[in-house]
């Protein structure tokens, strides 16, 4: 039995690039959770000795990179990295393609977060060409694209569900904030047409998801409604998934200005929620949750940073090969 | 000659005829395919009788002949243009454009932000849907339509 699921679990991953949640399927989440918990109860065995890890972080992070690192550790790899473009060739006005051909040949796995949208994509692209030069293929990870995905925190998002409530299916899942610059939000919407749940996207309007991402919600059938205001929905959402404004991402601080605070989940008003819902947030947040429902039981946000080591060992050791 | 009958703009002896342009766009392929700042005569005809589309415009040019990648940038803006070979004034070769499945460095993503619009790499959008027209972003995602496609300089 361990030999069989050995077996399927190197024919999906093994090899491949993480870049878009949109590239994986509900089996391919099921065997990392399968990993991730497994590693969770029993602890890390040093299946990644031997492996160098890249971990080339263009835009500022705390939770994923550093979980990145420790997990790599857990797992006995090496890691070598950058937190920030100071100090790299990149101020030089290296491109991201040569820094990419550069370091692939130093690591076995590259992890890259970088603030364009489709830079992961790049990335991959430019490691496969390599690959049919004659070296091998360096996988590449999506630790979050600009504006546009953050595949490896909606795993770690579905597996904090999961482990919570016993399932995704027939979950009603309220994400609210930043819908339109959030690409933990964009991952997250992708992942779950995978899955039967209803949806309600709490935003206002100048914030709701973008056109792109709701051509594809109709496409795949997905039940999903728009709100603008927090206190109409907090009563009948399981999930209760709340995100930072992004102010990074807006063109014009003035309009960051008009939508910041808009949205605030205290104390008073998650006594209106249901008893056993999910009160989620991707970090770091800002003023969008209170510290007073960090002490509340359905309170789950720094459950979901502590899932990031495991889902992201599992994550590394299945694309390396190495379970 | 069927074609050139009854046409007010004069026959060409070499060169290209694109027809069956949507009224309107004729000087927009025009300045696509950069016919203006050649030595080329070009003559554009708008909103001419068309049996098939009820109005059309057309382009000829002489001593010019289009290369691959033109054909493809005509298809996003004209889907059922036709383009006709002329040699000595007749019609040598006839060629339907298409737009194929991978548009690789022809239309720009329409996000400012895409990898593609910020590093010297080449662009690459799929086709999702012939009509009406949707191309979606090879990197990231985004997708675009006949109204707001860019084409590349």
């Amino acid at each position: 039995m361990i030999c069989r699921w050995v077996f399927i679990a190197e024919g999906r991953l093994k090899g491949r690039d993480l870049v878009s949640i949109k590239d994986l399927t509900r089996e391919d989440f099921e065997q990392i959770f399968h990993i991730a918990e497994k590693m969770k109860k029993e602890g890390y065995s040093k299946n990644l000795k031997d492996k160098i890890i890249g971990l080339l972080f263009y835009e500022p992070s705390t939770r994923t990179r550093l979980s990145f690192d420790a997990a790599a550790r857990l797992l006995g790899a090496e890691t070598i990295w950058f937190a920030g473009v100071e100090g790299t060739s990149v101020m030089k006005g290296e491109t991201l393609k040569d820094t990419i051909e550069t370091v692939a040949n130093y690591v076995d796995l590259i992890v890259l977060r970088h603030p364009c949208d489709g830079a992961a994509r790049w990335a991959a692209d430019v490691t496969t060409n390599r690959m049919k030069r004659g070296h091998k293929k360096v996988p590449v990870i999506n630790a979050g694209d600009g504006k546009n995905e953050h595949p490896t925190q909606t795993i770690l998002d579905l597996f904090t569900i999961k482990e919570r409530k016993g399932r995704i299916d027939g979950l009603c899942i309220a994400i609210i904030g930043d819908l339109k610059y959030g690409r933990t939000v964009h991952s997250l919407i992708y992942a779950l047409s995978l899955y039967d749940c209803d949806i309600i996207l709490v935003a206002p309007e100048a914030l709701q998801i973008p056109e792109h991402i709701e051509e594809f919600m109709k496409r795949k059938n997905m039940r999903y409604e728009k709100r603008s205001k927090l206190e109409e929905i907090i009563s009948i959402a399981d999930i209760l998934y709340v995100t930072r404004i992004q102010k990074e991402r807006f063109p014009d601080e003035n309009e960051y200005n008009k939508v910041k605070g808009i949205f605030r989940l205290n104390k008073e008003l998650l006594s209106k929620a249901k008893s056993d819902a999910c009160i989620m947030h991707p970090l770091p947040r800002v003023d969008e949750i209170s510290t007073d429902v960090d002490s509340d039981y359905r309170a789950c946000y720094f459950e979901q940073a502590a899932n990031g080591i495991p889902i992201r060992a599992a994550i590394m050791s299945l694309i390396l090969g190495m379970i | 000659m069927s074609m050139e009958k009854g046409l007010i703009v004069r026959l060409i002896e070499n060169g290209t005829v694109i027809d069956h342009i949507p009224p309107g766009k004729g000087i927009i392929i025009a300045e696509m395919l950069n016919l203006f700042n050649q030595d080329s005569v070009v003559i554009i005809g708008q909103n001419l009788e068309s049996t098939k589309y009820g109005r059309k415009d057309i382009i000829k040019v002489e001593n010019r002949f289009l290369k691959s990648e033109e054909y493809n940038k005509i298809a996003l803006i004209a889907p059922n243009a036709t383009v006709n070979i002329i040699e000595n004034y007749e019609i040598k070769e006839k060629k339907k454009v298409t737009i194929p499945n991978v548009i690789e460095d022809v239309a720009l993503c329409i996000n400012a932000n895409c990898i593609s619009n910020r590093e010297p790499i080449p662009s690459k959008l799929y086709l999702i849907n012939r009509n009406p027209l949707k191309l979606v972003c090879h990197y990231c995602g985004y997708e675009c339509n006949e109204k707001n496609i860019r084409l590349k300089a």
